[in-house]
């Protein structure tokens, strides 16, 4: 076990560094000089002397080489110091700091609704398959998985606004101060945001509850005259469970990843809305440092997720 | 001259190219499919009807897509405008046949690209093994790190916002899990005996690649074509209704929903529903064909998913 975790912590650490490498790639030498792209303005005809060009430039660091300002940058991550915003002009880490519970709770409301309607979906599809009840879960499964998630959004809050007369509150109350306000305003938006996840995990549900439904031990269990609710809840539906948190769990990615857009329809002021803002004002280091947030949240959860499920199901480990 | 004696005594390690089958046997083949599989052969005539309408808008559509007239603003759908104008006047119904040729032309071309990129990335690092293999693998896993949808914004972000530059962010986001996937079943194909043959007979890296594993590959490969069309038309909607895909004033299924779609649902819901209806159709038919492409080309995945 211990040998195991070690391979794969020592796989996430170059993993990790290429990730920096390519966002830094990405945005901050493809777009060419930030302090250029400042001073030309939106149209890209603006006047500026070269004085003000080479102060910028001494200003936000870009008048030294690339590998120094890419060390720079990762040092600054290290001890989560993500540089000052170009646009704003403050620190991008304040940002975050208040950005990222936001989307965090988001995801993790979404996750949650999505587990909840999920399984008993996939369990009673499973269990009655091919009954009218297992072709109306599937259905809706594989709608979920065709309709794109922005979609979804928009009809729910034109459902909200044509039968309750709904309108999307522009303000945000945190979980701490006004918690109830706060689970009204965010109910919805993991709905939509979570509408994908739930028709994967029925689906995943109902394909590993057919699968255990097969195995000797249900039978066994059965034979030795359990309750037909014991033997579904205690025996079958239990080992069908390893598989489905483990592959929902790797989706955690997509659903972070949705909030960029769910949080720009219900006008959540969270981080994916934050980087979206960000692209249209051209703020690569605001830009940045989402990307690499996202993305080391998500490579953190994938090695917890690795390395639980090493120690739930040995056969992994010694593969 | 006398190792070209040897290269023709050998029979060829891939099956010959059977010759162009006549008409009327394609059009059984797909009479057979069509009863096998009849969801994928509606999924068919969806893509299908989908292609017509972007080859033909000119022809299909009834106004001029960018033509704004203020007698139309938030007009309901009727007989002269079929679905209605927008929150500028323009005819939703012409806007959304022009569209059609945006999200083909994106998932089309992003999903070709991408998947070719990827085989051939995959491919290569499988043959050559070792320290190459190690240290594409190391990329590809860090481009996997990022989840899709936010590498293709990261790179919108750093090129601008155009058609082209949509391509080319969801061909950048499609090629490490195609190189990954392709990569697995070029390793089993690298062991096989015809691949020791062609060493056998003195073929170089390229020739081995293109002419013997990349054929072996090709099933594979075009699952996940069809996989990635899909996402592809959903990816390049979604980046659309961001605001950051193709610019607002070019007719697009994301773009119509942005903006004005989502602050005028309760005067004007005609502008969120059918741009939304017209995605999740074609990716729904889509599905339904790749799933029954997926049974009938590769029999090994029937009844995985």
């Amino acid at each position: 076990m211990q040998a195991y975790i070690a391979k794969r912590i020592l796989l996430f650490i170059p993993t990790l560094l290429m990730a920096t490498i390519i966002a830094f790639l990405l945005l901050r030498v493809i777009p060419g000089d930030p302090a250029l792209v400042k001073l030309a303005g939106e149209t890209g005809d603006a006047n500026f002397t070269p004085a003000e060009l080479h102060d910028l430039r001494v200003k936000l660091g870009t008048d030294q080489p690339m590998y120094v300002q890419y060390g720079k940058w990762v040092w600054g991550m290290t001890h989560l110091d993500f540089g000052q915003s170009m646009f704003f002009g403050e620190p991008v880490a304040d940002d975050l700091a208040e950005k990222f519970p936001i989307t965090l709770e988001l995801t993790v409301l979404a996750m949650v609704i999505a587990t909840v309607i999920a399984i008993p979906l996939g369990l009673i599809s499973a269990i009655k398959q091919d009954s009218a009840a297992d072709y109306a879960a599937r259905v809706i499964s594989i709608a979920g998985v065709a309709l794109p998630n922005f979609w979804v959004g928009i009809l729910i809050i034109y459902f909200l606004v044509s039968v309750f007369g709904w309108i999307p509150p522009l303000g945000y109350a945190t979980l701490w101060d006004d918690p109830l306000t706060n689970l009204q305003q965010f109910f919805f938006p993991a709905l939509a945001l979570g509408f994908y996840q739930m028709a994967f995990t029925a689906r995943v549900t109902r394909s590993s509850m057919l699968e255990v439904y097969r195995e000797d031990y249900t039978r066994t269990a059965r034979g030795k005259g359990l309750a037909e609710r014991v033997v579904i809840l205690r025996h079958a539906l239990k080992n069908a469970l390893l598989p489905v948190v483990t592959i929902s769990g790797y989706q955690f990615g997509r659903l972070l990843a949705g909030t960029v857009v769910i949080e720009n329809i219900f006008m959540i002021p969270g981080m994916g809305k934050l980087l979206i803002d960000s692209v249209f004002h051209r703020d690569y280091t605001e830009v940045q440092a989402i990307v690499m947030v996202i993305t080391v949240t998500v490579l953190i959860l994938n090695l917890v997720l690795d390395v639980t499920y090493g120690w739930l199901n040995p056969r992994i480990r010694y593969r | 001259m006398a190792q070209d004696s040897i290269r023709i005594a050998l029979p060829p390690p891939v099956l010959p190219v059977r010759g162009v089958p006549p008409i009327g046997a394609i059009w059984r083949q797909i009479i057979r499919f069509a009863r096998t599989k009849p969801l994928g052969a509606f999924g068919g005539v969806v893509a299908l009807v989908l292609v017509v309408v972007a080859i033909f808008a000119p022809v299909i559509a009834t106004h001029d897509p960018n033509a704004t007239n203020s007698a139309l603003v938030f007009a309901p759908p009727g007989s002269e405008y079929w679905l209605g104008g927008d929150q500028v006047g323009r005819d939703v119904f012409s806007r959304l046949v022009y569209g059609a040729r945006i999200s083909l032309y994106a998932g089309l071309l992003s999903a070709f690209i991408g998947a070719s990129i990827g085989m051939l990335i995959g491919v290569t690092s499988a043959h050559f093994g070792g320290m190459t293999d190690l240290i594409i693998q190391r990329v590809i896993d860090a481009l996997m790190a990022f989840p899709p949808l936010i590498l293709a914004i990261a790179i919108m972000a750093a090129l601008g916002a155009s058609l082209n530059n949509v391509v080319i962010a969801l061909s950048i986001a499609f090629i490490p899990s195609t190189a990954r996937v392709l990569r697995s079943q070029a390793l089993a194909v690298n062991e096989m005996n015809y691949i020791l043959a062609a060493k056998a007979i003195g073929a170089g890296h390229a020739r081995i690649i293109f002419r013997y594993m990349i054929p072996n590959c090709l099933a594979l490969y075009i699952v996940l074509l069809t996989v990635f069309l899909g996402t592809a038309i959903v990816a390049e909607a979604t980046l659309s209704f961001l605001g950051i895909g193709v610019p607002p004033d070019v007719p697009s299924w994301g773009g119509m929903l942005n903006g004005a779609a989502q602050t005028y649902v309760h005067v004007a819901p005609w502008l969120g529903i059918f741009p939304g209806l017209a995605i999740a159709l074609v990716v729904f038919a889509w599905n339904l064909l790749g799933d029954a492409l997926r049974d009938v080309l590769d029999p090994r995945l029937r009844g995985t998913a």
